[in-house]
C-alpha cells in the first residue's frame, strides 16, 4: 500500500509529461524530444524566480511557489510557441524524424547551457510553502504533505486537460483541425493558430511538472534527460496520441515501477521498457491507441 | 709509403681530442658540482609549487580555486621565502581529464621548473600525474583524490597521499558508528562498481565489530526517487542507513529521507563521501543527523578557526578538508626544504618521511614509506538547524578516529616500496 502510493507519486509525473507529449503528437504529429528539457526548464525557472532574480537581473521580486505554478508554465509555454513559430513550422511537410532531430538538438543546447552555469549535482529548491511542509499520518505510513498535494494537483490538471480535449467545443474544433485542416479552415477556424497554442500548451504542461518536481527532487540540468526516455515508453504503451491512454498508463507504470523497487530493485529502471516491448509485440498501437 | 690519409685524419683526430676533453670536463664538473646540487641550495633559485585542480567542473567548489588560495596562504605564512629564495605558485585546470592533467604536469616539470605538485582531486588524474611526476623525480602531495591505489598498487617513491582515502572514509564511519551503538545496518547502494565496493568495505567492518547487515537495496545510478528504497530501509529496523553512493544520488537520498522524517524517527544516515560544501548546499534542514568521516572541521579548535576565517575572507566559503590539506601539505613541504637546505626531491622526500607533521590541519602526522600520510580522522554529524550559530556552523565532532584505525596498516600494504 505504502509503496503503491509512492509509485503513484512517480506516476503522476509520468502522466503529466506523457499527456503533454500525447497532446502534441496526437494533434500535431510532432515527436517532441524537447519535452524533457521543458520539464527541466520549468524547475529551473521556478528556482531562478525564487532565488536569483535579484542577483542576476537586479529585480527585487521573489516569485514564490504558488505564483510559479502560473508564471512558469506560461513562460515555458511561450518559449514553446516561439520554437514552434520559428522552427518547427518549417518542418511540417517533412517526415516525423526531422521534428524529432530538431527537438533533440534543442534539448542538447538547453542541457548544455544549464550544466555550464549550474553544476550537475543538483540544487535544492527552497521555495516549498510552509503549509505543505509537514507529514501526514495515513495510518499505514507517514506521507509528506507536499507529495500528496503534487499527486492531487497533477491528477486534476490531467483530467481537466482530457475533459477539455474530448468533451468541449474547443476540443472538438482542435480535433477537427487535426483531422482535416483545409476543411476546418474553410469553416473559418484559424488552424495554424490552434496548432501553435496546442504546442505551447503541451510545453506548459511539462514546465508545470517541472515546478511540481522541484521541491521533491533536486533541480538539475539532467533531470529531464533522465525522464524523457521513460516517458516516451509510457506514451508508446498508452498508445501514441491517446490522451486517456497517456494519463492511465503514466499512473499505472509509475506504480509498476514502485512495486518493482520492492520486489526486484535492479530491474526498476528497466521494467517499463520490458512492458513496452511486450505491448509492441501484442498491441502495436498501444493499450489505448487506435490502429490506423 | 707515407700515407697521409690513414696516419693522420684531421677529422678523427679532432673528434678523439674533443671526446677526451669532453670526458675530462664532464668528470671535473661532476666532481665539482655534484655534491652541491644533491645536498644544498635550490635547483633553480626558487621553489615553485603547482596547484593542479578542477577549476570549472563538479569538484570546483570542494578544491579548485580555494586550493590556490590555501597554497598562497601557506607561502605567506612561511614568509614568502625559503632558504632566502622566493616561493611562487603556478596553477591550472585539469578539467577532470587525465590526459590534460598529465600534459600540464609534464609542461610544468619540463619548462616551468615546478618542484612539487599538489591538489589533484579526481583519482584518474591523480594516478596519471603521480606516475609521470615520479618518473621525473618530482614530489606530488595529493590532497583531493580518494583512491587507495595512490599508496597501494600504484605507489611511487615521490607520491604522497595527504588528506583521506576510500579506505579511511567508510571504515572510519562504520567503526565509529557501530561503537556508538549503530549495530544494524541497511545499505542503499549505487548499483555499479564504486557503490558495491563501498558497501563491501563498510559491511566487512560492521561485521568484524559484531554488527549486522540486515539488508541492502541496489538503486540504479542516477535514481531520481529514493523514497521507495528509504521506506524499505525504514521498515528493515536498521539503526543506520548507509549511503554507499556519491554526488547527486547522495543528495537526493538525504533530501528525501528528510521528507519522510527518517532521521527524526530515530534512524541514522551515514554518508560515505561528503564534504562540508555539500552540507552547506543541502542546508541543515535537510542534512541534519547525517554522519560522515572527515579530516578537518573548520571550527573544531581556535587554531583551525582562526585560519579558516582568514581563508573565508578571501574565498567566501569555509575550507573543505582538502583545501585545508593543501595548506598543510605546502607548509610541510617548505618546512622540509628549510630543515635540510635543499629542494632535491630525494632528500626532501626522505626528510618528509622522518619528521612529524604539525600544523593547524594535522597533529603528529607521519608520512609512511608508501606515501600515505597517517593522521587522525573525525566522525562528524550535521547539526540541527537550531544548534547552528552561523551560516557555516554545520558540523559537530562525534568522535576521533585514530589514524591506525582509519588507514590500511603498513604491514598489509600492497605497495612494493614497503617490502624493500
Amino acid at each position: 500500500m505504502a509503496q503503491a502510493l509512492l509509485g503513484l507519486n512517480v506516476g503522476v509525473f509520468y502522466a503529466m509529461l506523457s499527456l503533454g507529449l500525447a497532446v502534441i503528437f496526437g494533434l500535431l504529429n510532432i515527436i517532441n524530444f524537447a519535452h524533457g528539457a521543458m520539464y527541466m526548464l520549468g524547475a529551473f525557472v521556478a528556482l531562478i524566480g525564487y532565488t536569483m532574480l535579484d542577483d542576476w537581473f537586479g529585480i527585487s521580486l521573489q516569485i514564490g511557489f504558488w505564483a510559479s505554478l502560473i508564471v512558469v508554465p506560461a513562460f515555458v509555454g511561450l518559449l514553446g510557441i516561439v520554437i514552434e513559430r520559428t522552427m518547427l513550422k518549417r518542418l511540417y511537410e517533412l517526415d516525423h524524424i526531422y521534428g524529432l532531430l530538431l527537438t533533440f538538438g534543442i534539448t542538447l543546447i538547453l542541457q548544455g547551457l544549464f550544466s555550464n552555469y549550474f553544476n550537475v549535482s543538483g540544487t535544492p529548491y527552497p521555495g516549498q510553502p510552509e503549509i505543505l511542509a509537514g507529514v501526514l499520518n495515513l495510518g499505514f505510513m507517514y506521507f509528506p504533505t507536499y507529495r500528496l498535494f503534487a499527486i492531487v494537483f497533477s491528477l486534476v490538471v490531467c483530467f481537466a486537460t482530457w475533459y477539455v480535449i474530448e468533451h468541449t467545443r474547443l476540443g472538438s474544433r482542435l480535433r477537427a483541425g487535426v483531422e482535416n485542416s483545409p476543411l476546418t479552415q474553410a469553416f473559418g477556424l484559424n488552424v495554424p493558430l490552434m496548432i501553435t497554442l496546442t504546442f505551447g500548451f503541451g510545453c506548459a504542461l511539462a514546465g508545470l511538472a517541472g515546478v511540481l518536481a522541484a521541491p521533491i527532487y533536486s533541480v538539475s540540468p539532467l533531470m529531464g534527460a533522465d525522464l524523457i526516455i521513460v516517458v516516451f515508453a509510457v506514451v508508446v504503451i498508452g498508445g501514441m496520441g491517446s490522451i486517456m491512454g497517456a494519463i492511465l498508463s503514466g499512473l499505472a507504470l509509475g506504480m509498476v515501477e514502485g512495486l518493482t523497487k520492492v520486489i526486484y530493485p535492479p530491474a526498476a529502471s528497466t521494467v517499463i521498457f520490458f512492458l513496452m516491448v511486450l505491448v509492441l509485440l501484442f498491441r502495436p498501437a498501444g493499450l489505448f491507441g487506435k490502429e490506423k | 709509403m707515407f700515407n697521409l690519409k690513414t696516419t693522420f685524419n684531421p677529422k678523427t683526430a679532432f673528434n678523439q681530442r674533443n671526446l677526451l676533453t669532453g670526458i675530462v670536463t664532464a668528470v671535473g664538473l661532476t666532481l665539482a658540482a655534484g655534491p652541491l646540487s644533491a645536498q644544498e641550495g635550490l635547483s633553480d633559485d626558487k621553489v615553485r609549487i603547482g596547484v593542479l585542480s578542477d577549476m570549472s567542473g563538479v569538484y570546483k567548489s570542494l578544491e579548485g580555486p580555494g586550493a590556490v588560495i590555501a597554497a598562497e596562504m601557506a607561502i605567506e605564512d612561511f614568509g614568502g621565502k625559503v632558504l632566502d629564495k622566493p616561493i611562487d605558485i603556478i596553477s591550472a585546470d585539469h578539467q577532470n581529464k587525465p590526459d590534460i592533467g598529465a600534459s600540464t604536469a609534464r609542461e610544468w616539470i619540463d619548462a616551468e621548473q615546478v618542484d612539487m605538485i599538489t591538489a589533484l582531486d579526481n583519482s584518474a588524474v591523480a594516478l596519471a600525474v603521480q606516475g609521470l611526476a615520479s618518473d621525473k623525480k618530482i614530489i606530488t602531495m595529493d590532497t583531493g583524490a580518494g583512491t587507495t591505489a595512490l599508496t597501494e598498487e600504484q605507489c611511487t617513491p615521490y607520491g604522497i597521499h595527504y588528506v583521506y582515502d576510500t579506505h579511511a572514509l567508510p571504515v572510519g564511519t562504520a567503526t565509529a558508528m557501530v561503537k556508538n551503538g549503530g549495530e544494524k545496518w541497511f545499505f542503499i547502494t549505487a548499483d555499479y562498481a564504486f557503490g558495491h565496493s563501498l558497501q563491501q568495505n563498510t559491511s566487512d567492518v560492521v561485521k568484524e565489530l559484531g554488527g549486522e547487515v540486515v539488508g541492502n537495496v541496489n538503486a540504479p545510478l542516477g535514481t531520481n526517487d529514493f523514497s521507495s528504497y528509504l521506506l524499505q530501509a525504514q521498515s528493515s529496523g536498521a539503526d543506520v542507513i548507509g549511503l554507499a553512493n556519491a554526488g547527486q544520488d547522495t543528495v537526493n537520498a538525504i533530501k528525501q529521507a528528510n521528507q519522510f522524517r527518517i532521521v527524526q524517527s530515530g534512524q541514522k544516515l551515514a554518508g560515505m563521501l561528503v564534504f562540508i560544501t555539500d552540507v552547506q548546499s543541502m542546508g541543515l534542514d535537510i542534512a541534519q543527523g547525517l554522519q560522515f568521516t572527515t579530516a578537518f572541521v573548520w571550527n573544531q579548535d581556535d587554531e583551525k578557526e582562526k585560519w579558516s576565517r582568514r581563508f573565508f575572507d578571501r574565498h567566501g566559503a569555509m575550507p573543505t578538508m582538502v583545501q585545508a590539506g593543501v595548506y598543510s601539505a605546502v607548509t610541510n613541504y617548505l618546512k622540509a626544504i628549510d630543515a635540510i637546505g635543499t629542494d632535491d626531491s630525494d632528500a626532501v622526500r626522505k626528510q618528509l618521511g622522518e619528521m612529524k607533521l604539525n600544523d593547524m590541519f594535522v597533529k603528529d602526522g607521519e608520512i609512511l614509506a608508501n606515501g600515505l600520510m597517517l593522521h587522525d580522522m573525525y566522525l562528524v554529524e550535521a547539526k540541527k538547524p537550531g544548534e547552528s550559530s552561523e551560516e557555516w556552523d554545520l558540523l559537530r565532532v562525534v568522535s576521533k578516529i585514530p589514524a591506525e584505525d582509519a588507514y590500511i596498516p603498513l604491514s598489509e600494504s600492497k605497495c612494493e616500496l614497503v617490502n624493500k
